[in-house]
This record gives structure tokens, C-alpha cells and sequence, in this order.
């Protein structure tokens, strides 16, 4: 299982920059399309097994060892997934990190991490509750698909209760449609 | 009946540090309002309270309604005393409908007696009148229930200015980011005064809603690290956690009968509406979709609801019977975005939030006519309230970037806006009774 990941770990991060994958829009909680895109196929590499595998990718490490998730120059010190208005689909230029996640929680089966889900403040306070659990559970489903365990993803929504910016202009209501993956 | 309004005068056992009181200003008047007089009460015994102005208090009441429109002080022709000395002829020419007497009278037990009378200038005769014994501490109260008398038997709708409201204020910390954020459930009178505390939390509290009765308040409360039910009985303050599954527990709604919460919960996947018992703790499915319901309104007659639900794909209100799987009507079509319902005492009018592009304002739908129509400006107005007199809407608004809670009467003429004088104040919810 693990060799099998990090191959795809690999395979991914060459055609991330041409719209790998694409998550399913409409359903929330149903399946993700795995498919890769453009046509690109997965090769396995040679002495890949194992989770010290590193890679370098636009600039950030790729590590999925237990302490990567601390190290600033690793992709996986980018925790936050952010959002178009009133939509949960993960975007593509956030499924590629939100795999990454779902790839470390894989390979360190003891790591737990909750995932946080936020709106803006535009709209209803309880609808927004929903659509932003709705997101943090479009971001836990992608990292099941990356081997992560169900019990290792715990999921809260804040809605618009939580906003990190607090302008109400449409950057600062960009910043604050987003999901915090947080690790405990 | 007056007796049981005295002895029902309590002070929320809670005790707190008085917030900023609430400040309401209004922002637009109303030209087709009935003009009433209200000629300032006469104090006996003692100088006039000024923080218990009892016929001040009547006069913003009453144009707080929107359906009244008091002479300012310094307008009035005359001031009688006693309905001896009111001209009727002199009041009729001056165009006035009826006009309202009365004095604060210091007794040697140190209680007030505050008495009212209302005249009926066509009439030419008192219509009501009523004496109440009241401390310096209720003075306010029975101004308003003074308030409620008049405004019911003049427009025979039911009172709600004695009665009391509930709100979230968030105060921040000087940079303004989340951390050192704290959230209070308060309660005050209707027009903002005597807030008190009822839950402090640095954790967010949401959706406050008044049980049926105005004991006991549900509310939301992230304080123990997810989203959960509490219901709070305002008196002693004992409160109990009603329901904390996985995921949502959200949008809490008092049956009519108070005997149940409508809840929104995600326990199952995604959010849905259910019904908490709150005898036996025991849930039904109401809704069952996979996209979001939540928002439940109840109907007066307790077998129906309002909700929102994105299963048309954008937010939009749905009308449900709660019992027999029954299908959901969708009641409105106009707009990306019609969100959180409340329903008017009568059954007949829903109020909500109706976006368009980046506005979000209150409309109100007449549920049998099913025609809509927008009250207030935006652009990020939400949680309409339906004052349980069904003549005023209140809603969260901002104002200059401040979160505030505003009052619309509901032909939308008549505009207030209720500010602190600092934080955030959100979410109100308007008691039905005075417990």
C-alpha cells in the first residue's frame, strides 16, 4: 500500500503544473475523479518505497516523514485550502496539496489532524456553517483517497464565525472561504 | 392580569458586567404613522428618574413600531394632567387621534405607582387606563408594558415591547484577529436596555432562540471544541446540552408548543433537519437530501416548516410538513440566494434573506399569495426576527463596517438601527412572552 502511494505521490507531482486531477463538483461527498489528466501516465521509480522519499516541487520539498509537516521549505507547511464564493470543491490549485496531506497522514498512521472549514461572511450564519463543513468534507474526502484513515481526519465547521481577515472587500472574504488543516 | 406583570417583573439571575447599552437611533420615519401624544408624565414625590423616563420610554416604543407617530416633546399644544383638563375640541384640530396621560407617583413604601390613561380624542372619552406599583429598578418595564397596552388596543395586534431580546455580541482584541475574540449570549429589554449576560465564551456561540414561553433560550455553543445544543433557562441559569453529535449541530427552533427543537444536524452525512424531543431526547428526520438543509422555521400551527435548502442548487426556502415524508414546496424563485426564514406570529409572512449578486437583504413573502417583497438596502443584512407583534423586523446589518442590529417595520418605512458603542452585535432573537 505504501510503495503503491508513494509511486503516485511521484507520478503526480510531474504533471501537477497541467490540471492533474479534477474533484467532482456536484457531489460533495461522493467520489472524487482520480483520474490524471493530460494524458499522463503513472512509471514507477526505483528505491521509492519507504517514507523517505523526497522530491522537490515549485521550490518545497516533498516528504511525507513525521516531522515534514514542521519543516517551513516542506510543501505540507501550506495548511490552508482555499475557496471560490458559496462553493466546496476543492480547487485545482489546492487538490494537489491537499493530497500531499492525505499522503503523509498515510504513511504516519499516528498523525490525527482536524480539518477546520470556514466561510465568508456573505450570507446566512447557519447556512454557512454547513457550506463550510460542506468544504472541510470535500478536503477529508480527497485525503481518503490518498490512503489517509478515517479516524485519523476529524472535521469542525466555523462558517463565518472565524475569519482570519476582516475587511469586507472581496481579498479579505477570500481569505476567509477557506478549510485549516490542522494537526494535533 | 396587571398583578401577575409586576410579580412577573425578574431580573436575570446572571450576574455580569452591564455591556454597552444599546443605542437606537432612528434612521427613518414614517409620514403615514397615527399621531398619538403622549404628554409627559407627571412626577409626585420624587425628581424624574432620567434613566426611567416613563412616558419617554412610550414615545420610542411607540414609534419604534412604525405604526405610530408621537409629537415631539416640545411640539405639544398643551400638557393636561387629568382628563379634566384635556380640550378635547383644541387636540381634534390639532389633528390628534388619541393622546396618553399619566404620572409617577412616590409612595412612603418607596414604590412607584405609575398610572396611564389613553383618550380617544373623537371619542372624547378614556378608552384605558391602568395603575401599576412599580421599583426604580421596574420602572422601565412597566413603561413598556404601558407601551403594549396601548399599542394593542389601538391596532389590536398583540404587544411585544415588554417582552425581551436576545443577541451574540464579539468583542476582539485590539488587532483584530480571532485570538483574545470573545462571544456573549445577552439579554436585554426590546429596546436594548439591561443587557446581561448569560454565557461568556472565547469560543463562537450562535443562533440564539427564545423558547415559546421566553424561559429558556437554545442556542449554539463551540465552547466544548465541536458544535453544540444547549438550552438555558434565563432565571436560574441552568442549562443542559441538548445535542452534540458528529458534525453539525446547528439552527435550533422551539416547536410552538415548546416541547421540541427543530436542529440541524449532519450526523448522517450531510446536513438535515430533525425534530429533538426535548422530553425523551428522541430524533426524527424531517428532511433527508444530499445537499443542505438547515434553517428550520416553524409554522404557528406546529406541522409545518420553513427551511433553506440547496438542493436546487443555490440556497432557496422550502415549506415541509414535518411528520409523513412529505414533500417540500419551494417557495421562492427570485434571486441566487433566499436563506433563513422567520415566520410571523399569524402564519401568513416569511421573512428572509434575499441575495442578489453581492446584496443581501430582508424581504418578506406572503406565504399565500407567494409575492415577495424587499424591505431594506443591504449589503449584508441577515437574521431577520420577527417581532411577535408582526409589525417589525429585526435583523443584523453593518454599518460603516461595524456589525449592528437594525428594526424595519414591516411596510418597510420605518427604519432603526441599534448600535453599541463597541463590538459586534448579531443574531437577534425577539421573546414572544416575558417569563
Amino acid at each position: 500500500m505504501k510503495k503503491l502511494l508513494l509511486i503516485s505521490v511521484l507520478a503526480l507531482s510531474v504533471v501537477a503544473c497541467s490540471q492533474a486531477t479534477k474533484p467532482d463538483s456536484e457531489d460533495i461527498a461522493g467520489s472524487i475523479d482520480m483520474q490524471e489528466a493530460g494524458g499522463a501516465t503513472a512509471g514507477t521509480i526505483e528505491g521509492a518505497e519507504g517514507a523517505g522519499g523526497t522530491e522537490l516541487e515549485g521550490g518545497k520539498l516533498v516528504s511525507y516523514e513525521e516531522n515534514a509537516i514542521n519543516d517551513p521549505n516542506n510543501v505540507l507547511s501550506q495548511k490552508v485550502v482555499y475557496f471560490a464564493f458559496d462553493s466546496n470543491k476543492v480547487g485545482d490549485d489546492y487538490v494537489e496539496l491537499v493530497k500531499h496531506h492525505g499522503r503523509y497522514l498515510a504513511f504516519n498512521a499516528n498523525a490525527r489532524v482536524r480539518l477546520e472549514g470556514h466561510a465568508d461572511e456573505r450570507g446566512t450564519r447557519e447556512y454557512n456553517v454547513a457550506l463550510a463543513e460542506a468544504r472541510a468534507r470535500a478536503v477529508k474526502q480527497l485525503m481518503l483517497y490518498e490512503g489517509a484513515g478515517n479516524d485519523q481526519i476529524a472535521v469542525i465547521s466555523y462558517g463565518e464565525e472565524k475569519p482570519v481577515a476582516f475587511g469586507h472587500d472581496e481579498e479579505s472574504m477570500s481569505l476567509n472561504r477557506r478549510v485549516e488543516i490542522v494537526y494535533q | 392580569m396587571i398583578k401577575k406583570f409586576i410579580t412577573g417583573l425578574l431580573f436575570l439571575s446572571f450576574t455580569s458586567v452591564a455591556q454597552a447599552v444599546l443605542k437606537i437611533d432612528i434612521t427613518e420615519g414614517y409620514e403615514g404613522a397615527l399621531p398619538i401624544a403622549i404628554i409627559p408624565f407627571q412626577w409626585n414625590g420624587s425628581k424624574k428618574i432620567e434613566d426611567a423616563d416613563v412616558s419617554a420610554i412610550i414615545s420610542s416604543d411607540l414609534a419604534r413600531s412604525g405604526k405610530f407617530s408621537p409629537v415631539a416633546e416640545k411640539d405639544l399644544i398643551a400638557r393636561p394632567q387629568t382628563p379634566s383638563e384635556v380640550h378635547f375640541k383644541t387636540w381634534r384640530i390639532a389633528g390628534m387621534d388619541h393622546i396618553v396621560i399619566g404620572s409617577v407617583t412616590l409612595q412612603a413604601d418607596g414604590k412607584y405607582q405609575v398610572q396611564f390613561r389613553l383618550i380617544d380624542i373623537l371619542k372624547a372619552k378614556q378608552v384605558l387606563g391602568y395603575s401599576f406599583t412599580a421599583t426604580d429598578k421596574t420602572l422601565r418595564d412597566v413603561a413598556h408594558q404601558i407601551s403594549d397596552y396601548i399599542f394593542t388596543h389601538i391596532t389590536g395586534l398583540p404587544g411585544a415591547f415588554g417582552t425581551r431580546i436576545a443577541y451574540v455580541t464579539v468583542q476582539r482584541d485590539n488587532k483584530g484577529g480571532d485570538k483574545g475574540s470573545v462571544s456573549r449570549l445577552q439579554v436585554s429589554d426590546t429596546d436594548g436596555y439591561n443587557p446581561q449576560t448569560l454565557l461568556t465564551s472565547a469560543q463562537p456561540i450562535m443562533s440564539p432562540a427564545w423558547s415559546p414561553d421566553g424561559s429558556e433560550l437554545a442556542y449554539v455553543s463551540f465552547e466544548n471544541g465541536q458544535a453544540e445544543i444547549f438550552t438555558q433557562n434565563i432565571r436560574t441559569g441552568a442549562r443542559q446540552s441538548r445535542s452534540r453529535y458528529k458534525g453539525l449541530n446547528g439552527a435550533p427552533a422551539w416547536s410552538p408548543d415548546g416541547k421540541k427543537l427543530a436542529i440541524t444536524l449532519s450526523k448522517d452525512g450531510n446536513p438535515d433537519i430533525y425534530i429533538l424531543n426535548l422530553n425523551d431526547n428522541s430524533l426524527q428526520r424531517v428532511t433527508n437530501h444530499w445537499s443542505i438543509d438547515t434553517e428550520a422555521a416553524w409554522l404557528p400551527d406546529g406541522k409545518s416548516i420553513v427551511f433553506t435548502s440547496s438542493r436546487s442548487g443555490k440556497p432557496q426556502l422550502y415549506l415541509q410538513a414535518v411528520t409523513g415524508n412529505a414533500r417540500p414546496e419551494r417557495l421562492t424563485y427570485e434571486g441566487g440566494y433566499n436563506a433563513s426564514a422567520s415566520v410571523s406570529a399569524d402564519g401568513k409572512y416569511v421573512a428572509y434573506v434575499h441575495g442578489e449578486g453581492n446584496i443581501y437583504r430582508i424581504a418578506i413573502l406572503d406565504l399565500e399569495t407567494k409575492s415577495s417583497r424587499i424591505l431594506t438596502d443591504g449589503p449584508l443584512d441577515e437574521s431577520p426576527e420577527y417581532a411577535p407583534n408582526n409589525s417589525m423586523i429585526l435583523f443584523a446589518s453593518q454599518d460603516k463596517g461595524k456589525a449592528v442590529l437594525a428594526a424595519v417595520s414591516v411596510d418597510g418605512r420605518q427604519k432603526q438601527r441599534l448600535s453599541f458603542t463597541e463590538g459586534e452585535v448579531r443574531e437577534p432573537s425577539w421573546a414572544a412572552a416575558r417569563y
